[in-house]
Parts: structure tokens; C-alpha cells; sequence
């Protein structure tokens, strides 16, 4: 869905920035605390489950709000290929922030350990106890979460690829601070 | 876009050297963060590896403490235990328990009179969710005072240099009062015999918000009796097994639950220091052993009792120990779950 604007919403732009702050932080934070046995790795963990949720809440939010006002269109003379990379890329990114947490949450859950929130709140577990799901769970978020990073790499060198080689506009979009320079503006 | 010229080629060089010193560095900050850049990091991997014997660990079960009984019971809370800490657990109450008794060895098969350390492990299940989960054992100190120290142990033991355990002895010279209490502590014959520490020091927050460093322990009900370790060994490989389901057949076992505060200054850090007997103690409540099950379907087998797994009102304290466990038993946790089909969930012997 792509509309007449040039760029993402104010809203779409904080919610854009502040979940790349979050799940940066959250991928850093689960390869570490794996890697770890001193005390730090507790208070990661202790990190690592409470954010992720908020991950889900706002990708359920951001969602939404990409349904409501949609995405400005790609620059018309943007190759093919890299236009279905895009759509293909945002895709996975929404895949991403949604499935993470949700295997978390479950590999969690058939793992029978208390999922808790901060100030010693508990969720309640979305899945029995299974040693199979929570292998396959625990293999799922662990590769997914190197793809992930892979995917956000991609995404940064793309994103300066437009903003500086490209210089269509496509950066200046989801920059984080509104854009008043209307010549970077896609061609339409 | 319009085919590049020389010019334009040339002005592009930049800005894709800069993307990719941005992908590189942005790659090479997570190999950093993940210990890629780091072998000499002490790793839950690595300490779980520690563990194995040099035949290879025995798939499907615990990395460590891997021959255990299951049992179901409850803790009977007396409401003492409120005046040190908010948790709900040590509201007067009772809160059902899933426990294991076990003993510290990574061999499931082993002979049980061969192992010097004997523990249990609980989780305890008040009403409201707020779950408690311990593991602890019969020791009454730690044999060594860091988690670093305990990954040179197994090192040293599983060494073939000659002078291993001796440059580890010398390093580490706290290791001596555990071999002096190995070689003299009497074995008891029972599970139900046993007095069973934490070891680890956790702090309890009360309702004025103030912490109290604690150590908690489990006093038996039964009668010590004490056995050679020929006359152990005499009662057959699972004697420890059979006995306390012997003992639980007949009626439930007890122990009663007490918590230690430290003065100030008492070493909290330090779970191969005991503190002094006259410290304050607690008698918090009851915990009794109802009934017991086969590990291999039994409710005990597919917990991880991490022991930083407590409610609102117990804190960790600045002891390296519960976050090095933790970290390594959910190593230990994933490989099983992962090798269940090498331990099916159906007991293979006689049921009790």
C-alpha cells in the first residue's frame, strides 16, 4: 500500500526509531548475556524478557499504523529488483518483530519458567510444557536472531546507500528528524 | 538512472566505503558483544563442557547432579519468615512443592555410595504465581569461593598433568577445609537424613524496603545414621533411592526450613566462607515430602531449578554463584530438552 506522501508519518518515524533502538539493544543484549556467566547475566536476561515484550506491543502498534497511513511510494526509476528487496526486506523485518518475541514467550512457556516482567509481574504461559516445542523454539529464535542482525545490516547499508549515493529520497522518508529539503523528495 | 560517469564513479567510492566500514563495524561489534573476539571468557558452554566426565556426557540428562528421584510435597509456611522478607511464600500458608533429590555427579548410572555430595532441589508454588526455585546440598560450605574457581577445579580434575590439582590446590587454597570435610564427614543413609544448604547468599527485602543477606537451610526431622561406605555400598548401587522411597511409603518426611542473617561484615560473596553459628536463624516453616516418583516421568524431570528463579521479596546478592548456575543450568536445560529421545519420558525400571 503506498500513498501520495513523501515521507512516513511522525508517528511511523518514532515508532521506526525508537523499536531499531530497542531491538539493536535487545540483539546485543541476547548475544551477550549468552556468553556470559557473571552477574551481568542475570540482569540481561532480567533485560532481555521485558523488552522483547514491549518489542511485540509496538510491532503490533506499528502494524496497525502501517495498515492506517501506508508507506510513500519507492522512486519510479528505482530497479526492480531492489524495489521487490524492499518490499521483500519489510516483510521479513515485520515477520521479525512480531515471531522474536512470540518465540520467546514460548520457548519460555514450554520450558516451564516464569516469564516475568518488571516489578515482578508474570505472564502467563501461551504453551504446555514440551521438550520438542522448546527445542524448536529455542533453535527458531536463536538463528533467527543472527538473520535478524544480518537483516538490519542490510537494511543500514541500503538506507545509506539512498541517502547517499542514490540521493532519491527514499533515506530522507524515515529520516529521524522531519526533512524540509523538498528537492530530496522522490520524483513522481 | 543514467549510466555513471567517470566523475560520478568516483564520487561514489566514498560513500561505499563508508557503508561498508558501517556493516563491518556494526558486524564486528556483535561478534565482540557475543565473545567471538574473547576465547579467554569464561562461557556457560564452557563450564557446562567442564562438567563432562572424559566418556562424554550422558545424553538427555542433567550436565551435573544427574542421578535424582523426584518428589511432590509442600512447604508449610509459619509466617516468621515475613519479618524478613515480602515474599509470599513465608506468609503462614502452605504452597505445593516439585522437588528432586539428587546427587552431585554428572553419571545418571552412578553407584550412589561413591558420591560425596547429595542435594535437593525445590520449586515451590505459592498461591498468586510468585514461584520460588532453589537447589540446594549437603555440604556446609562451598569448595570453592568463585565460579571462575570452579571451572579450574573441574580443569585440574579432569587434568592428566601430574601436578593439576596441586598448582589448583595452591591457587585456590579454600579447596582444603572441602577435602578435609570429604574425608571425614560421615555419610548418612538417608536422603530424609540430610541437612541441606544453600550455600549461596540472597538478599530478603522486609516491608520497610530494608535488604538482609541470608542463607537458608533445610534441618531434618530424621534421625542421622551413619554408615560406612562399605556398609553403603553393601545396600546395593540405588540404595539412596530405595530408601526414601522405603521412608516416603511409610509416612512423609519432614525438614524444617531456617534462614540465616548476616551480621555486617559476614562474607556474602563467598559461598566457600560459613558464617558463624550464633548469626540470627529463623525457623521460616516445613517442608514435606509426600510422595516420591521415577525421575524418567516424573514431574521433577523436565524443571530447571535455576536458582535465580525467586519471587518479589528475595533479591540476588553480590554471590557470583546463582548467576553462573543459572547461566549454566539452562546450557545444561537446552542440550537435554534438545536429546529427550536419549531419556525417554517413560520409566524404564519397575515403578516403586
Amino acid at each position: 500500500m503506498t500513498v501520495d506522501r513523501t515521507h512516513f508519518t511522525p508517528l511511523q518515524r518514532g515508532l521506526h526509531w525508537l523499536m531499531a533502538l530497542c531491538i539493536l539493544a535487545m540483539l546485543f543484549i541476547g548475544v551477550g548475556m549468552v556468553s556470559t556467566i557473571t552477574q551481568s547475566y542475570v540482569t540481561l536476561v532480567s533485560i532481555h524478557k521485558p523488552l522483547g515484550i514491549a518489542i511485540l506491543v509496538l510491532a503490533l502498534i506499528r502494524l496497525v499504523v502501517r495498515l492506517r497511513y501506508g508507506a510513500p511510494a519507492l522512486p519510479a526509476d528505482l530497479p526492480i529488483p531492489m524495489k521487490l528487496a524492499a518490499k521483500l526486506s519489510h516483510y521479513a523485518f515485520y515477520a521479525l518483530m512480531l515471531a522474536m518475541p512470540l518465540l520467546g514467550w514460548g520457548m519460555l512457556s514450554a520450558a516451564a519458567y516464569p516469564i516475568v516482567m518488571f516489578g515482578g509481574v508474570t505472564l502467563p504461559p501461551i504453551l504446555p510444557q514440551s521438550d520438542s516445542l522448546h527445542t524448536l523454539l529455542w533453535n527458531a529464535h536463536f538463528y533467527l536472531a543472527f538473520a535478524f542482525f544480518a537483516l538490519i545490516l542490510l537494511h543500514v547499508a541500503a538506507a545509506l546507500f539512498h541517502a547517499l549515493i542514490r540521493r532519491d529520497g527514499v533515506f530522507e522518508a524515515m529520516a529521524p528528524v522531519p526533512s524540509h529539503d523538498q528537492d530530496l523528495a522522490p520524483a513522481e | 538512472m543514467s549510466a555513471p560517469t567517470p566523475s560520478s564513479a568516483r564520487s561514489v567510492i566514498g560513500p561505499l566505503v563508508l557503508i561498508a566500514a558501517v556493516v563491518a563495524g556494526g558486524a564486528a561489534a556483535f561478534a565482540f558483544t557475543a565473545g567471538w573476539f574473547s576465547p579467554q571468557r569464561l562461557t556457560p558452554v564452557k563450564l557446562v563442557d567442564a562438567l563432562a566426565p572424559p566418556t562424554g556426557p550422558a545424553l538427555g540428562h542433567r550436565r551435573n547432579h544427574a542421578k535424582g528421584i523426584c518428589f511432590t510435597g509442600a512447604f508449610e509456611a509459619n509466617g516468621a519468615g515475613s519479618a524478613l522478607s515480602t515474599a509470599q511464600v513465608f506468609a503462614s500458608g502452605r504452597s505445593p512443592v516439585v522437588g528432586r533429590f539428587n546427587l552431585g555427579t554428572p553419571d545418571p548410572k552412578v553407584v550412589d555410595a561413591t558420591v560425596r555430595v547429595r542435594g535437593i532441589s525445590l520449586r515451590i508454588m505459592p498461591p498468586g504465581g510468585q514461584e520460588w526455585r532453589t537447589a540446594m546440598i549437603d555440604l556446609p560450605f562451598f569448595p570453592v569461593a568463585t565460579p571462575q574457581a570452579f571451572y579450574e577445579l573441574l580443569t585440574a580434575s579432569a587434568s592428566k598433568a601430574p601436578d593439576a590439582m596441586k598448582s589448583f590446590a595452591a591457587a585456590h587454597p579454600e579447596i582444603g577445609a572441602f577435602g578435609a570435610w570429604a574425608g571425614t564427614a560421615p555419610f548418612t543413609a538417608s536422603y530424609a537424613e540430610e541437612r541441606y544448604n544453600s550455600l549461596n547468599s540472597f538478599l530478603f527485602t522486609d516491608a520497610s524496603g530494608t535488604d538482609h543477606a541470608v542463607r537458608w537451610s533445610l534441618l531434618p526431622a530424621a534421625q542421622p545414621t551413619f554408615l560406612s561406605v562399605a556398609d553403603l555400598t553393601a545396600r546395593g548401587p540405588d540404595v539412596l533411592e530405595q530408601d526414601i522411597i522405603d521412608r516416603v511409603g511409610k509416612g512423609p518426611q519432614t525438614w524444617t526450613m531456617t534462614v540465616t542473617a548476616a551480621n555486617s561484615g559476614d562474607p556474602t560473596a563467598d559461598p566457600s566462607k560459613a558464617w558463624p553459628d550464633d548469626r540470627k536463624t529463623v525457623q521460616v516453616g516445613t517442608l514435606t515430602v509426600n510422595k516420591i516418583e521415577p525421575e524418567a516421568d516424573g514431574p521433577c524431570r523436565d524443571i530447571n531449578f535455576d536458582p535465580t528463579v525467586v519471587p518479589s521479596g528475595i533479591k540476588l546478592s553480590d554471590d557470583p554463584f546463582p548467576s553462573a548456575r543459572s547461566a549454566a543450568y539452562a546450557v545444561s536445560f537446552d542440550r537435554r530438552t534438545a536429546e529427550a529421545k536419549d531419556y525417554p519420558r517413560v520409566a524404564t525400571e519397575a515403578k516403586p
